[in-house]
């Protein structure tokens, strides 16, 4: 009984604060990970969109001819852009699910435990990089089907794979950001269509910067798909490469996800009250 | 009342003290003005209709929702200034379903553990005896969406007895169960009290809950504790044969019936009986 005594405020006394953030932000990921791996049917039903685009629009639209592609079949160009759009598409509804787990009660458990704010936040993140992954296998495969040009070596792949990682976090994110605002699952289904086609129209995933009319250009320019799509270019296909450069494409993102989990981190504890 | 401002841990009387706590929502104030303690290691009922406030005010213990003003001693620690050391020091089940359902209970189990820093042998030693004290050992590998109502709510219990919180606060335990379902609950939350020692501040509209569980019972109605005493004395002081229900009527001029005295917003009633559908 006095050891229950002395255990009862040993919760994470005893460990240093970056692993114990470390650890909890891993916890929150894990709970969804594990939901993902028992019904994975979320997971399948994401696989309809990258192979309408790939199979349909890319073989209608490189008949045109006109899409100024570096040198690359269009298909080949737009490859990196289906990817990063599949990503973002399901990480922008990715916000729903707090809503829905608010609703439930299950966040409310997540909020009165020790973990802080930005642990939460941070871990939803996470769980959703891992989502993102998953995608990109089946974006390949599809890929690999239609003889898109891909690149298999290691470094590429860890690129992708990394660029993806940082997609899914950053567009999560951004849902996660929405929802907190708008509280409602009914509500949220809007805001997520409005924010999906923007983002992908005005972005250089099947159209490059160079073709849009200036206005667009300086909206691509903030839009951080752009930047995916740029940096996936560089990395997933033969010939291909980045128009901004790496490390812009990098920094660019990074940014706005440390902008966006500031704010999440902010907005969190509303969704409860 | 006073408050010395103390801060820190210290062995102390009271693991719930409030002080002049409010909570307004617009022009409707929910909480208000209410200075309470509830004494260590008892069962400690909060017994009101529908928008009395309970559930406001159980949020506001938990660190959940800020007060609007005053505040409240949690286990030695101010909701207000120290919210991180509250968390650290209470255990919450939410009148709703806080339990996952697409999760299995060992998982759901896992899960806290792991967000309360409880490792190693340790934890795997700590879910063994939850699943064990809570008879869900059988069901541990099932996910939660197949199990009954009582069985969620006791799963839900000891996911948050998992760090042997000093306070747990359980806000409508037991709504929505069948009378079974129900006495095993109580039994459990006996249990825990005196195995433990744990404080238990539980929110019920259930008049024979507040009566047979709790050591201590407050009326609150309208924002307000209108009584406060054990369940044995206020019954006592409203006269011969009374019941707890007639210790309600004399306290507010009101009735309550099935928990609900007019008024509790439609958002409250509709939460309520969500839930309780859920857990039939």
């Amino acid at each position: 009984m006095s050891q229950e005594l002395a255990a009862r405020h040993g919760a994470w006394s005893d460990t240093p604060q970056p692993l114990a953030l470390l650890l909890q932000i891993l916890a929150v990921a894990e709970a969804d990970v594990r939901k993902v791996l028992h019904d994975p049917w979320e997971l399948f039903s994401r696989m309809l969109q990258p192979v309408l685009w790939l199979v349909i629009f890319a073989p209608v639209f490189s008949r045109t001819r006109v899409i100024p592609t570096g040198g690359l079949r269009y298909i080949d160009f737009m490859a990196p852009g289906v990817l990063a759009q599949s990503v973002m598409f399901g990480a922008i509804f990715y916000g729903i699910s707090i809503i829905w787990e608010r609703d439930q009660g299950i966040l409310q458990k997540f909020l009165v435990s020790p973990a802080p704010r930005v642990a939460l936040v941070a871990g939803r993140a996470l769980s959703s990089t891992f989502r993102g992954v998953a995608q990109t296998i089946v974006v390949y495969i599809v890929a690999l089907v239609m003889r898109v040009a891909l690149q298999f070596e290691p470094w590429r792949i860890a690129g992708v794979v990394f660029s993806v990682m940082l997609g899914a976090a950053t567009f999560s994110t951004l849902s996660l950001v929405a929802a907190c605002i708008v509280r409602s699952r009914d509500r949220f289904v809007g805001v997520g269509q409005m924010m999906t086609m923007p983002l992908f129209l005005a972005s250089n995933a099947i159209y490059p910067l160079s073709m849009m009319p200036q206005w667009l250009r300086v909206v691509a320019r903030v839009n951080p798909l752009s930047y995916q799509v740029d940096l996936l270019r560089g990395l997933m296909v033969q010939g291909g490469h980045t128009v901004l450069g790496f490390e812009m494409d990098v920094a660019v993102q990074v940014l706005w996800l440390a902008v966006l989990m500031a704010i999440a981190t902010k907005l969190y504890p509303r969704i409860v009250v | 009342m006073s408050y010395s401002g103390r801060v820190g841990h210290h062995r102390i009387e009271s693991a719930i003290q409030t002080i002049e706590l409010t909570r307004r929502y617009d022009s409707l104030v929910a909480v208000n003005h209410l200075d309470f303690s509830a004494p260590a290691g008892s069962i400690f009922g909060l017994l009101g209709p529908n928008g009395a406030g309970k559930s406001t005010l159980v949020k506001m213990l938990t660190t959940l929702l800020p007060p609007s003003s005053g505040t409240a001693l949690v286990s030695g620690f101010d909701v207000v200034r120290r919210p991180s050391d509250v968390r650290r020091n209470i255990g919450y089940v939410a009148q709703m379903i806080s339990a996952d359902g697409d999760l299995t209970g060992y998982e759901n189990l896992l899960i806290s553990a792991k967000l309360y820093g409880i490792r190693g042998k340790e934890r795997e030693a700590r879910i063994a005896g939850a699943l064990d004290f809570m008879n869900l050992i059988e069901a541990a590998g099932k996910r939660v969406k197949q199990y009954s109502g009582g069985m969620i709510r006791r799963l839900e219990i000891a996911q948050s007895m998992l760090h042997r919180p000093a306070v747990l606060f359980l806000d409508e335990p037991t709504i929505g169960l069948d009378p079974v379902a129900k006495r095993s609950v109580w039994e459990h939350i006996r249990e825990l009290r005196d195995q433990f020692g744990t404080t238990i501040l539980m929110t019920t509209h259930d008049m024979e809950e507040a009566d047979v569980l709790c050591d201590q019972v407050a009326i609150m109605y309208q924002g307000r504790i209108v009584s406060i005493g054990k369940p044995a004395e206020l019954k006592a002081n409203a006269g011969p044969e009374a019941t707890l229900n007639d210790v309600f009527i004399l306290s507010t001029g009101a009735a309550m019936l099935d928990g609900e005295v007019r008024g509790g917003s439609l958002r409250d009633v509709a939460r309520t009986r969500r839930t309780a559908r859920r857990m039939e």
